[in-house]
């Protein structure tokens, strides 16, 4: 892992709440994100893992300012983002979308697809020029120069995905923001994809966010994994620590969901299977958000969020119960 | 005999760019109390074979030919009435989707009696009763009021158990679940699985699992099918499957999963190239053109579904190279290929 004294993203209490509508003049805030704070390092990829609902994705997006924070802040590679360095950020931090089918524009050309960051930032001068980088861009990703004239319903859904990656790669981008770029992908095209993603880091040096809801993904491709649920961080640490020594209970029971492709190790699997559901972020419940189907559970969970705690070098978790 | 018989199944759709062979040949046997995996990609079939099996195609598919027996009685080509005696009360299905497949604008409890007063006989009220004692057994909380609600006050993993409870009504000998997980969370899908394997301890029926995640398959079926454009490629117990693979799809599927239990970063290894398109379909074996040790009777034409071992049948010429190399191969007196010893031990 190369994580140098500053780290290229720091993300900072980052809070992102959206108004509901709940009645006549009455709005209630639907926390989407509250007070999150992590850091990527530099080549660096942190997984972000949770179930529907718990933010994930909104973290990713308000990450990249494609909604304003309500609070909180984002530095890039030293410096706060805002007003002044927006422009800049964007060019430098790119994100590819979860569903290859409309995140492409059926009216756009592959090529003009791909080239929509460089006319955004301005980074070609000539015509000649942007189309040698289409070319280059779209090979980069294993597909050919010559289906720059093609339009995206004639590729099949892994195809797709290259191409929303080939567009993130067109500003040259230090760091770019996957929110679930295999989840859409049947399985033998998933590993195709992870593979393509992993050799771009080691080329180009890019850090990732990866979100995605499956773990044994998120495993294989993270240097660090962060959990989330309803909204908040509940624990951090690296894939192989996590994935051995899980702390917070949320975790424990999501790593044992986890069906294993294997008949042997599946039948003796302890399954820990939780009840309930997850309580809606309208009706967030006090203090620690996962005590509602913990088993672990006491008086104490329900005064106050507890705060991320160290348990190893390196591992947080905000659990009383540690 | 077997509960349900299929036997060389044919379903199409005929479209206007040209026939697409949906399901191309399917057999297999179900007996009472199994649990049958159908696992393959988008586009493999396994989700039109379980529709074919209930005829809920939507047009333009139908069956072209084949033969589906329950209980000895021919489904394909059986009137409506017959099959609506079957449909819901002898072999029922969960969708996929528990946010599309139930009705908006019924509650719940409405929904959950229709099938109970069509097939049972019993009157409104000792069928509100069972609707009940169904929402209890697939464990939802305050079944009274669950009744009266609609689906949108349910959250997806409620609405998937109301789909099962829907399902297992009428008590049916077979439970068809179209990929029951998909849709949701993983400890929500752990809790859906957990509920499906109890379910099929206390009452027994059979159940067919159909699914692309190879995850769910292992943890709970006796045998799999893994289908391929069409095609089963090999179909077994499931430790065959996933420790003895012995086509080179069901290897390559399961070398490109990442394994959670690996510690380092070990790369994984894809299945080169794109799914077929169904209306260009090769001559030869369907996965040859992504198959890296594809032969040239692999383009000529399809290797039968053979024994290869107890309980293990698979479609792959690698498999007649190999039993020609270890002396396995058991040929009837014209060259057909019997069987296959590879898997080593007695044969049944």
């Amino acid at each position: 892992m190369t994580q140098t004294a500053q780290p290229l993203v720091d993300v900072r209490h980052l809070k992102e709440y959206f108004p509901i509508t709940t009645g006549f003049m009455k709005t209630t805030m639907l926390k989407a994100v509250d007070d999150v704070s992590f850091t990527i390092g530099r080549g660096e990829t942190l997984g972000l893992v949770g179930e529907s609902g718990c933010g994930k994705t909104t973290v990713g997006r308000t990450l990249l300012h494609l909604y304003k924070p309500t609070s909180g802040e984002v530095w890039f590679d030293g410096r706060k983002v805002d007003r002044s360095t927006l422009l800049e950020y964007r060019r430098r931090a790119q994100m590819v979308f979860q569903d290859p089918y409309s995140s492409l524009n059926p009216r756009m050309t592959v090529g003009d697809i791909v080239a929509e960051p460089i006319d955004v930032h301005k980074l070609c001068k000539t015509r000649q020029e942007r189309a040698e980088r289409v070319h280059e861009l779209l090979q980069t990703v294993g597909l050919s120069g010559e289906q720059a004239t093609r339009y995206a319903h004639e590729f099949s859904g892994g195809q797709r995905q290259r191409i929303g990656i080939a567009r993130a790669l067109a500003s040259n981008p230090e760091f770019i923001v996957c929110d679930e770029p295999v989840s859409a992908l049947d399985v033998s095209i998933q590993a195709q994809v992870i593979n393509m993603l992993e050799d771009l880091q080691e080329k180009l040096g890019l850090s990732y966010l990866f979100i995605a809801h499956d773990l044994s993904v998120v495993k294989h491709i993270s240097n660090r994994i962060a959990v989330m649920y309803l909204g908040k961080m509940v624990e951090t640490a690296s894939s192989v620590e996590l994935h051995r020594h899980a702390a917070h209970p949320y975790t424990i029971s999501l790593l044992s969901a986890v069906p294993m492709p294997d008949p042997e190790k599946a039948r003796h699997a302890h399954r820990i299977v939780l009840q309930g559901d997850v309580p809606s972020p309208m009706h967030m419940p006090s203090g620690c958000p996962f005590r509602t189907r913990c088993g672990r559970a006491t008086a104490q969970c329900a005064e106050a969020m507890p705060p991320m705690r160290e348990v190893a070098p390196g591992h947080f978790a905000a659990c009383y119960h540690l | 005999m077997a509960m349900l018989e299929v036997k060389d199944l044919h379903t199409s759709f005929c479209t206007p760019a040209g026939e697409v062979k949906a399901v191309n040949g399917v057999s297999f046997n179900l007996d009472e109390g199994r649990v049958l995996g159908i696992v393959g990609e988008s586009g493999s079939g396994k989700s039109v074979t379980a529709y074919s099996i209930l005829q809920i195609l939507t047009h333009p598919g139908r069956i072209v030919s084949g033969s589906i027996k329950f209980r000895g009685e021919e489904l394909v080509g059986a009137g409506e009435g017959a099959l609506r005696k079957i449909r819901g009360n002898k072999i029922s299905i969960i969708f996929q989707d528990p946010m599309t497949s139930l009705n908006p604008v019924y509650t719940v409890g409405n929904q959950l009696m229709e099938s109970i007063l069509l097939h049972t006989g019993r009157n409104k009220e000792e069928s509100r009763k069972h609707a009940m004692e169904m929402l209890r057994l697939v464990g939802i909380s305050e079944p009274e009021k669950r009744m009266k609600q609609y689906p949108y006050e349910l959250s997806g993993g409620m609405r998937q158990r109301v789909m099962i409870a829907m399902a297992m009504a009428c008590e049916p000998d077979i439970l068809i679940a179209d990929e029951p997980t998909t849709a949701l969370d993983v400890t929500i899908q752990a809790q859906i699985l957990e509920l499906m394997q109890s379910l099929q301890k206390k009452m027994g029926m059979a159940i067919i699992m159909i699914t692309h995640d190879l995850g769910v398959i292992a943890g709970m079926c006796d045998e799999v099918i893994v289908m391929y454009a069409g095609s089963v490629c090999e179909r077994g117990t499931a430790d065959n499957i996933f420790y003895r693979p012995r086509h080179e799809y069901t290897k390559g599927l399961i070398r490109s999963i990442p394994n959670i239990d690996r510690d380092s970063r070990e790369r994984l290894i894809p299945i080169a190239g794109t799914p077929i398109d169904l209306l260009r379909m090769p001559k030869g074996c369907p996965f040859a053109p992504r198959c890296e040790h594809a032969m040239k009777v692999c383009l000529d034409g399809k290797a039968d579904e053979v024994f290869v071992g107890k309980d293990h049948i698979a479609a792959c010429w690698m498999n007649v190279r190999e039993a020609m190399a270890k002396n396995a191969l058991v040929c009837d007196e014209n060259g057909k290929i019997l069987r296959m010893n590879l898997d080593g031990g007695d044969m049944a």
